[in-house]
């Protein structure tokens, strides 16, 4: 058994327990999925600002800030006690594009190459980590939802705004992975 | 992108409701409706212990964002590639999860715990939506992480993605203190 746990699961076990997250945070408590909306409780806790969009009761939805913390509590469980033993298994046309910019995939989920504090400055990892960050908060927060706000429970509840979205998502990242990323990764 | 003299089109709340105590009594819909995700919908108080239920869902939620190495810097750019049907399946069986369940809800009329009825917001549609839906998918295949897997991550132990979401925190800042000169 823990043997299978520490295996990579599969898409149909991963995918129906996140589905689930949906009736299970309304049931709870009538709380909609979404994440990225943590950020936004964040600057508003921290530094609102007078900015009109900041100028709510966050601690009324501090629920969003104790289940981020339950993410990071349970990806730290799933990385110590029940780490995979081995390397990811990664496609092969991947594989060899990221060769030829001198990464090599081991066992960490993302390359250590690009991700680490030790390469923080250099330019791509500069670009990916830092500018690639504000993109994600800026983005989600113009877009109204992220991955889970839109795509998960905004398809769930059939919104087609939330299609609209996740299209747009997908647009982005393919644009980016495929013609914008290969010049960044060659910095 | 933004053309600044369009600030004069977004409609700007009352003081007054821009004060609003609280989200739910915050009638400034636009804000509103641009952000019904990630709410607290609830017009009960309970005590603090009761969150510590979050916390459990949240760990669960942790607990298979990273075993299912949805994560993984490498498996989202193999989505983007095309090149894996893995994340298609995470994404379309909780989608398709998720649908049944809301569906059961509406249809039998299921109430919280708490017996208050279920409440379902619709999204409005903003242009916001394909411009910065856009602008995150380009930090999505940067980063490899959008905002869940930004704290899955960090859990994990890459421990620099604690930069990424500072940065992520900015930028929502920056989108708060610009918003009335973007189209929506």
């Amino acid at each position: 058994m823990l043997q299978f746990l520490r295996e990579p699961w599969p898409w149909w076990v991963a995918g129906p327990l996140i589905g689930l997250m949906v009736p299970a945070l309304l049931l709870l408590g009538n709380k909609t999925l979404g994440i990225s909306s943590t950020l936004r409780h964040i600057c508003a806790a921290v530094l609102p600002a007078r900015i009109s969009y900041f100028q709510y009761d966050w601690k009324k939805e501090s629920w969003n800030l104790i289940f981020v913390c339950g993410i990071l509590l349970g990806a730290m469980v799933a990385a110590t006690g029940l780490a995979n033993p081995n390397n990811m298994v990664i496609s092969p046309q991947l594989v060899t594009d990221l060769a030829a910019n001198n990464i090599h995939p081991a066992k960490a989920l993302a390359p250590a190459e690009i991700f680490s504090w030790s390469q923080l400055f250099t330019m791509r990892s500069f670009l990916m980590i830092v500018v690639g960050g504000f993109l994600v908060g800026f983005g989600t927060r113009y877009a109204g939802g992220c991955t889970s706000g839109h795509s998960i429970m905004g398809l769930s509840n059939l919104q087609w705004p939330s299609l609209v979205a996740t299209l747009c998502f997908m647009g982005g990242g393919w644009v980016m992975a495929n013609y914008i990323l290969p010049v960044i990764l060659a910095l | 992108m933004a053309p600044l003299n369009q600030s004069s089109q977004v409609p700007q709340a009352p003081k007054e409701y821009r004060q609003a105590k609280s989200m739910s009594d915050n009638l400034d819909f636009e804000v509103r409706s641009l952000d019904t995700m990630g709410m607290n919908e609830s017009q009960l108080s309970h005590p603090a212990w009761h969150l510590l239920k979050y916390l459990a869902m949240g760990f669960i939620f942790g607990l298979v964002l990273v075993k299912a190495e949805v994560v993984s810097w490498y498996r989202i750019q193999e989505m983007f590639r095309f090149e894996s049907f893995h994340m298609y399946g995470v994404i379309g069986s909780a989608v398709v999860v998720g649908a049944i369940s809301i569906a059961l809800i509406k249809k039998f009329k299921w109430r919280t715990i708490y017996g208050e009825p279920v409440r379902f917001y619709p999204k409005k549609f903003s242009i916001g939506q394909v411009l910065g839906g856009l602008l995150f998918g380009f930090g999505w295949a940067m980063t490899g992480a959008c905002p869940g897997p930004l704290y899955a991550l960090i859990g994990s132990g890459i421990t620099v993605i604690v930069v990424s979401l500072f940065s992520a925190i900015v930028g929502t800042w920056v989108y708060g203190w610009m918003r009335q000169h973007l189209p929506h």
